[in-house]
């Protein structure tokens, strides 16, 4: 048990693993992602209100929820690496920050894409759009001020330390369309009671929703990758890997 | 070798700081006039860019008092521990025995004391400037007091991130930001509804639990981010 722990604290056995998981969690997360859009957006029924165009929630949804998950996994990460200065979950929390500025500025984009047909206007200034606006800026803002800092060990604490401040946004855009009166629609799918959406469009929209989950995986294991190698590319472990695929 | 001194109580300690840094604040009357100048000037914008008819500044009024508070406040957080992350003072403060998280308070209270208090008390004379409804100036004040002080603690967390970075200016505004459009919503909106004869009162509680919320939690981050700046 405590030998996994002291493992996942070395860069190259995470390096290794993160491999590993990815050549078989990308090709199936590649087509799942091709089943679900296929599904989604050629074999489902047209709404009886929205027609087609209600389609481009098998994108939507799904980027929305994983950018608010995004958003705890960064902020989880970031404290674990304060509070046990462990350095794989400062990795983790840097990778963290621009796949989840991309998903969140998905969401927004196809989200006024289709608004414009339903609602008639490309943009509201509503409480959910807002909110979801502001988590790109603390994203964004994530990014920024990793990259202000030379001395790379207090970047990642300062960003630790801001995408926790930043976890009490979370809440208010989850529960925004509940609490205040907005334009966007209170969520379907519920957990506890009857989804107010019909199965056979509601079982695409979930394999969907996993299969994003398993993007944001994928996509974080390569960006830590990547960082590892930068972050340890004076050591022997890189060098060697380095040196066999040139060969 | 004398033995060392007693270390002052932690309630005695806080109020020398905030007596030091009202003192300091006073020796240099410009900066504390500067923020009220930049209210002034920035109110003078809006007439000149929105035309001077005056319904129409009535209606926008709440906003734009409330943006510059926002924006007077972004730009004086900034310094707030500049001076002495540069002279070294704020290491001797990491290093004293009384816990960071009440000094920080003296800072921010001092701060709040020299650029919040006085703005929400000189800011009726620029609502009637632009015509804002005689009925809504005391929503005015009493949501600019509760609101400016969640500010400066929240813009406290932004410049101790950033005091140990030559570029912090343009940063902390994307850092902090965010976290300010909360208060400017239920900020404005309690104006608004003063304005509209609705009653204020419930967005000055949304505020006043912000407030709370923000002084048991914000110096904790501030804590944290002036010993990551220090370190740096």
């Amino acid at each position: 048990m405590w030998s996994f722990f002291h493992k996942l604290g070395s860069p190259p056995w995470l390096f290794r693993i993160a491999g590993s998981i990815l050549r078989w969690l990308l090709p199936v997360t590649l087509v799942a992602l091709a089943v679900g859009l296929v599904w989604g957006l050629l074999f489902t029924a047209p709404d009886f209100r929205q027609g087609n165009s209600y389609r481009i929630i098998y994108i939507h949804v799904p980027a929305a929820v994983v950018a608010l998950a995004g958003y705890y996994v960064m902020a989880i990460a970031g404290a674990v690496s304060l509070i046990w200065k462990m350095k794989m979950a400062d990795v983790a929390m840097k990778a963290c920050a621009p796949i989840g500025a991309a998903l969140t500025f998905i969401a927004l984009v196809t989200g006024s894409i289709w608004g414009k047909p339903t609602w008639g206007t490309w943009w509201v200034w509503d409480a959910r759009i807002t909110s979801m606006l502001i988590l790109l800026f603390l994203y964004l803002g994530v990014v920024a001020l990793y990259e202000a800092y030379d001395n790379k060990e207090a970047a990642g604490k300062a960003c630790a330390v801001l995408s926790l401040v930043g976890m009490v946004n979370i809440p208010i855009i989850y529960k925004s369309v509940d609490w205040w009166y907005s334009l966007h629609q209170p969520a379907s799918i519920k957990f506890t009671g009857e989804s107010t959406i019909d199965p056979s469009m509601l079982y695409p929209l979930l394999w969907m929703i996993v299969t994003f989950y398993a993007l944001f995986t994928c996509c974080l294991l390569m960006n830590m990758r990547a960082e590892l190698l930068e972050r340890e590319a004076r050591t022997n472990w890189v060098k060697k890997l380095a040196a066999e695929n040139r060969a | 070798m004398s033995a060392p001194a007693e270390a002052p109580a932690t309630g005695a300690f806080c109020l020398a700081l905030l007596r030091r840094q009202l003192t300091l604040a006073a020796r240099r009357p410009i900066e504390i006039g500067n923020p009220l100048l930049f209210f002034a000037m920035v109110v003078a914008l809006f007439p000149l860019g929105l035309g001077p008819a005056p319904d129409k500044l009535a209606g926008f009024a709440p906003g734009i008092l409330w943006i510059i508070a926002l924006l007077s406040n972004l730009l004086t957080s900034e310094t707030v521990f500049r001076s002495d992350f540069e002279d070294g003072s704020l290491e001797q403060l990491l290093l004293a025995p009384q816990p960071l998280f009440m000094s920080v308070l003296a800072y921010i209270g001092a701060h709040w004391l020299t650029t919040g208090l006085l703005l929400a008390l000189v800011s009726p004379v620029f609502a009637l400037m632009i015509n804002l409804p005689g009925q809504a100036i005391g929503a005015l004040v009493a949501s600019l007091l509760l609101g400016t002080a969640v500010l400066s603690l929240v813009g406290g967390i932004g410049a101790a991130l950033t005091v140990g970075l030559k570029r912090g200016g343009m940063l902390i505004s994307l850092l902090i930001l965010p976290f300010y459009m909360p208060v400017l919503i239920f900020g404005s909106a309690a104006v608004q509804n003063a304005v509209l004869g609705t009653p204020a009162v419930p967005y000055l509680a949304i505020l006043g639990a912000m407030l709370c919320l923000a002084i048991a939690l914000a110096p904790l981050a501030i804590a944290a981010g002036l010993r990551i700046s220090v370190d740096a």
